[in-house]
């Protein structure tokens, strides 16, 4: 195995859902120590969330919460029991980064915001992840990915001109969000090593949001115009589109950005005699009659398989790619090295061996590796308590009698 | 406060597919130099965002405008022979080059990882390409469209009866330079320890896989492959059809049932209105949200408490939902239009607009500020994208030393 490039990271994770976790699952992934702290009562929502395993709902069940928690240390707190709090904080102040994605006044309720760290750790890095950030007259509001990609102004540009707006698949931002979680820890890192000075970072996640929408903010703010849904055309490019292809639910997106690709598509299309129509011939004529166009690629590429007229169609340089579920993008770990280096299949404790999501970035000294399968609820409490924070056997015993480490 | 990553140089070859990355790595504070051929990335000349006309300006693309804020530039043909020599001087100052020439390109012109890293062991170099360096696709051509479609993403949005669909604007390039940027951070870590760069290979096809949530363990572990259902979802809390885009009277809103301690407080609260406007029945008023689990609710049940909400909705306008869903914090939020996100009350709070000034417009033109905020405020954008060849001045003058006459004579043999 080679070296984790975050070894040396210590990291206290009080995280919950996509967001939070994601930032820490990265870390980790890479090689960061990661002692997730759970609680019992409130129980993180990716453990209610399908599919689990062979259909039996339980905490430690979800296939889902598996695939994004690898390489964690995981333990159970009560944090609203006196003593769980001063075990919290001894996990702080073993650590470097100190990450949280609650309301924003709930850590604080726990008596471990910001400045209360600051006196355990004065060089302490706090990463919040939050909905709408930690100030505003609506930090408090409670959010999730589901509804901010709506919020965030996504769900609004995609679908159909003549239809109503689709939410573009899943928690959408919560992704956004951890992406650039990451690098403003590792900055704060790298700024903490040079001056010795903590950091107090806050990000929202409809912010971020907002900022991967950037051109279309300044389309408002520039040329005084709305953005609005397109169905899958560009102002640029024609054809571009999704056509289907032979079988159920089989497609392919084609994108011609010159005349030289357009000849060579019309050629792998077996020269079609539309094709050939001088309302076809440009740029400008294709987009004028961009409807007609699309409907005649479309039942043209009915004859085709998907896989094979993507070959085809590659090999003559024309952009084009089969839309492919969840079916094709795992199955191709079985021939794409890459794929299977995203995909790891993990032993976990409860229910096996089931996938868990690596890393995207491909690193060629320290690449991100698996270290752990995704833990159970609580699994790691014991290890953490005396192997990391040096806990006495009678004390861990003290404290689980007092229920510090939550109810099972 | 200082920023987070001063005294860090980045040299940023690349065009829209890459750029989004130095953004990133710009706005956290890092010298991020945008280095085009002297006639200029064609990015610039790009029609402006998706779908809308040409607009008057100079400059159009709005894409290359967002991404290459905060950000210097220069000209530099780094295929000629001069250039490359001028480049590799940068090199040995810099601490990442971030590319995305097609796979090998720059190692063909003598410009690769193994030939940078001779010059300056602690370089970090990161290519973003559309579907990587290696694998069955590295060679493949593939813009947002492609690479959506490519990354099981694509499939999962959409109406049932038409094709899968994209989001109306580049995601995918945006999800590729976040995930270099994380990349190149990873590195510039283990650089402070080891004292050795490192080369990072980034796909954007691949940027999109998390994207698609559970849709790969729902396949390994369930055999069922997720499919799109327009305003509907399967594969969230269970395995019941749930609802998360409304209409109302005018515009959308996005809500969906969510159960346990999670949903209670907002399906207590609609439940309530539902009440208070006549539309809630004994059935309605007879669950008990504390318990209400979604994982073990039929479809029918859940479609006779969506039929309830979809007759509320549409008795309020968007704006009636929200402020009440904001008052009573229920989990309802709107669908926002671009408008909407600009009168956004939080944003404002929030201090989320950036004005910028662009010298070449004569005037300061608005734009969305950085969502990460250190110590109370927001990172901003300090500069906007550069005119061609801004900083050639600065760079091969001040920093590289050469002499006027030097750059008159590269500029006149179009190496810079």
């Amino acid at each position: 195995m080679q070296e984790g490039a975050l070894k040396s990271l210590r990291v206290a994770d009080f995280t919950w859902a996509i967001a939070g976790p994601w930032i820490t699952t990265t870390l980790a992934a890479f090689g960061a120590t990661v002692v997730r702290i759970e609680s019992t009562q409130q129980v993180c929502l990716l453990r209610t969330t399908a599919p689990f395993k062979d259909r039996r709902p339980g905490l430690n069940r979800s296939c889902y919460y598996a695939f994004l928690n690898s390489n964690k240390f995981d333990m159970s707190l009560a944090l609203k029991h006196s003593k769980g709090v001063e075990l919290a904080k001894k996990v702080v102040a073993w650590a470097d980064v100190v990450v949280e994605s609650f309301t924003p006044g709930v850590m604080d309720g726990f008596g471990l915001g910001y400045e209360e760290l600051k006196k355990i750790k004065p060089d302490i890095i706090m990463v919040s992840a939050s909905g709408q950030g930690q100030s505003g007259p609506y930090a408090k509001n409670p959010t999730t990915g589901l509804q901010l990609v709506g919020l965030s102004g996504f769900t609004n540009l995609t679908g159909w001109p003549d239809r109503d707006p689709v939410q573009p698949f899943g928690a959408y931002t919560d992704f956004i969000t951890p992406r650039l979680g990451v690098a403003a820890t590792i900055a704060a890192l790298l700024y903490r090593n040079k001056t010795k000075k903590g950091v107090r970072i806050d990000l929202s996640q409809f912010e971020a949001g907002v900022y991967f929408l950037g051109p279309a903010l300044l389309h408002y703010f520039l040329n005084n115009q709305e953005l609005s849904r397109q169905g899958n055309s560009s102002s640029h490019m024609v054809p571009h589109g999704v056509y289907r292809c032979k079988g159920e639910d089989r497609w392919i997106a084609i994108e011609v950005s010159s005349d030289t690709e357009w000849q060579s598509f019309c050629e792998v299309l077996g020269n079609p005699e539309w094709a050939s129509d001088p309302k076809f011939s440009t740029v400008v004529s294709r987009k004028g009659h961009e409807v007609e166009l699309d409907r005649l690629i479309g039942a043209h590429t009915l004859d085709f398989i998907g896989e094979e007229l993507m070959a085809r169609l590659q090999a003559s340089g024309v952009s084009c790619g089969v839309v492919k579920n969840s079916q094709d993008v795992y199955e191709e770990s079985n021939y794409n090295i890459r794929l299977q280096s995203l995909f790891w299949m993990l032993k976990h404790d409860e229910i096996g061996i089931v996938p868990h999501l690596g890393q995207v970035a491909k690193l060629s000294k320290t690449p991100a590796e698996p270290t752990l399968p995704s833990p159970c609820l609580g699994q790691h409490t014991e290890y953490v308590c005396k192997e990391i924070l040096g806990i006495s056997d009678e004390e861990f015993i003290g404290l689980f009698n007092d229920g510090v480490f939550g109810l099972y | 406060m200082d920023s987070l990553l001063q005294d860090v140089r980045i040299l940023d070859l690349t065009d829209e597919k890459g750029q989004f990355c130095g953004r990133i790595l710009g706005d956290l504070g890092a010298e991020v130099i945008k280095i085009e051929k002297p006639s200029g990335d064609e990015a610039r000349y790009l029609s402006s965002v998706e779908g809308n006309e040409e607009v008057p300006y100079p400059e159009k693309s709005l894409l290359w405008l967002f991404c290459n804020a905060n950000k210097k530039g220069i000209t530099l043909d780094v295929e000629r022979k001069d250039g490359k020599q001028i480049f590799e001087q940068l090199v040995e100052k810099a601490d990442a080059v971030i590319e995305s020439f097609p796979r090998n390109h720059l190692a063909n012109v003598g410009l690769g990882y193994s030939h940078l890293s001779k010059i300056n062991p602690r370089i970090v170099m990161c290519s973003i390409t559309p579907f990587g360096q290696t694998g069955p696709y590295k060679d493949y051509e593939g813009s947002d469209l492609v690479c959506s479609a490519m990354s099981g993403w694509m499939y999962l949005c959409g109406d049932t009866d038409r094709p899968p669909v994209r989001v109306s604007i580049h995601q995918s390039f945006f999800n590729a330079g976040a995930e270099a940027a994380v990349g190149i951070m990873v590195a510039l870590f283990y650089r402070e320890v080891s004292g050795q760069g490192q080369y990072i290979d980034v796909a954007i096809r691949d940027s999109l896989i998390p994207c698609s949530l559970n849709a790969i363990p729902f396949w390994v572990t369930d055999n069922t492959i997720l499919k799109r259902q327009g305003s509907w979802r399967t594969g969230l809390s269970g395995y019941a059809r749930l609802r998360y885009t409304w209409p109302c009277k005018e515009g959308f809103i996005s809500t969906s049932l969510v159960g346990g301690d999670a949903g209670a407080r907002t399906n207590r609260e609609l439940t309530k209105w539902m009440d208070e406007e006549g539309i809630a029945d004994d059935f309605l008023k007879g669950i008990d949200w504390s318990s209400f689990d979604i994982a073990t609710t039929t479809q029918d049940t859940i479609d006779r408490i969506e039929g309830s909400l979809l007759k509320l909705f549409m008795k309020h306008t968007k704006k009636e939902l929200v402020e009440r869903a904001a008052e009573r914090k229920i989990l309802l939020y709107p669908v926002s239009t671009v408008k909407d996100l600009v009168d956004n009350p939080q944003l404002e709070a929030r201090a989320f607009w950036n004005r910028v000034e662009h010298p070449q417009l004569g005037k300061v033109v608005t734009y969305p500020g950085i969502p990460i905020n250190i110590f109370g405020s927001s990172l901003k954008i300090r500069k906007c994208a550069p005119l061609l060849g801004k900083d050639n001045e600065g760079i091969y003058k001040g920093r590289l030393g050469l002499t006027s006459k030097q750059i008159a004579l590269l500029k006149e043999n179009g190496v810079i």
